[in-house]
């Protein structure tokens, strides 16, 4: 895991946004036991205590659960993380649009030049 | 209780006043960063809490109780400026930490170093300056302490070195030990903060937790300290 963090957001949001990512792309698989806070500080090369929060805050959105003695696994519910993921979808093509819309192109124009793209790329 | 309190704390050194009415805490299991431009009483604070000077006016307590024997002990401190005599080898070096300091965890210090794949028959002398900074990290991280401080590791660093620092401080302090950080190279360190200090002109101006600093001010701690002390 390679982060790259923007000092002017906090930094547990940005750890958030990114084990999201993980887990709606499947990088981290439904049910899969996460490293221990501590590695994953590591890895991330963040503080325990903002992974910690970090993690809390993935709990609260269900993505991840804590059994007792074993630690942390992603959720086995894929409904839910097709939810998010659907959710982060949204985001990303209001943001194209948004930005399209800035050069000029409305949502109309720039579907169509979305599909003379037609997957080539 | 606090790991560290200070209470009023005034230094001056003849009329100069170095540090006014200094009154800060600092809890158990956090990384701080002591924020301050140069000249403005980081090094002086460090020292007094290091009992390497001694308070004009006020109260430090460690533990709750004055520094002294004790204090000394849960206390690991890298000094801004090396202390150690540099015709030793890191081998004389290592020995002599584990005379000096029951919590020095031999073992801990040469796996690090091994990692380092340092020569330990090698004199100080004979080292780069990064590399006489690396050891001396890893000396004082090998301690189990209840307090590290650390005033200006990553002063006159490569920006590689600079990051086996940081990662060295992340990987090895003690859960429920602190870190205290002195530096004015911030937007290298912010990212593994917990909390920050601003000192200036003698005078603890803010203490906060830093991502609600980020979230409050919308922008980087290096930014928000660079429009707070603007020369």
């Amino acid at each position: 895991m390679n982060f790259e963090f923007d000092n002017n957001i906090p930094i547990y949001i940005q750890l958030v946004e990114q084990l999201k990512i993980f887990i709606i792309s499947g990088k981290i698989q439904p049910g899969e036991r996460l490293l221990s806070v501590r590695e994953l500080a590591l890895q991330t090369k963040v503080n325990p205590n903002t992974m910690q929060k970090a993690l809390i805050e993935l709990e609260n959105l269900k993505l991840i659960y804590t059994e007792r003695t074993n630690g942390k696994f992603v959720t086995t519910d894929r409904k839910l993380i097709d939810k998010y993921k659907k959710q982060y979808a949204d985001e990303l093509s209001n943001k194209y649009f948004l930005s399209m819309l800035s050069i000029g192109f409305d949502n109309k124009k720039a579907i169509e030049y979305l599909k003379s793209l037609g997957g080539n790329k | 209780m606090d790991l560290v309190k200070c209470i009023n704390v005034n230094k001056s050194f003849g009329n100069k006043q170095i540090l006014k009415n200094v009154n800060l805490t600092i809890p158990r299991g956090k990384i701080i960063g002591l924020l301050g431009k140069n000249g403005t009483g980081k090094t002086t604070l460090i020292k007094l809490i290091n009992d390497l000077l001694t308070i004009s006016s006020g109260e430090i307590l460690i533990n709750g109780e004055k520094i002294g024997i004790n204090s000394k002990k849960i206390i690991s401190y890298l000094p801004e400026r090396t202390y150690l005599d540099k015709s030793m080898t890191i081998d004389q070096v290592i020995e002599y930490f584990q005379d000096f300091y029951d919590n020095f965890d031999t073992k801990k210090a040469r796996k690090l170093l091994k990692d380092l794949s340092l020569d330990t028959t090698l004199k100080l002398a004979k080292m780069s300056k990064g590399m006489q900074e690396k050891v001396q990290l890893v000396l004082v991280m090998s301690r189990k302490a209840d307090l590290y401080i650390l005033d200006e590791p990553l002063g006159g660093v490569d920006p590689a070195t600079r990051d086996y620092i940081l990662d060295t401080i992340l990987t090895n302090f003690n859960d429920g030990a602190s870190v205290i950080i002195s530096t004015h190279l911030i937007a290298d360190i912010e990212r593994i903060l917990d909390e920050v200090i601003f000192i200036d002109n003698g005078q603890i101006i803010l203490q906060s937790d830093t991502d609600l600093l980020r979230t409050k001010e919308n922008s980087s701690i290096d930014d928000i300290f660079r429009r707070m002390f603007k020369c």
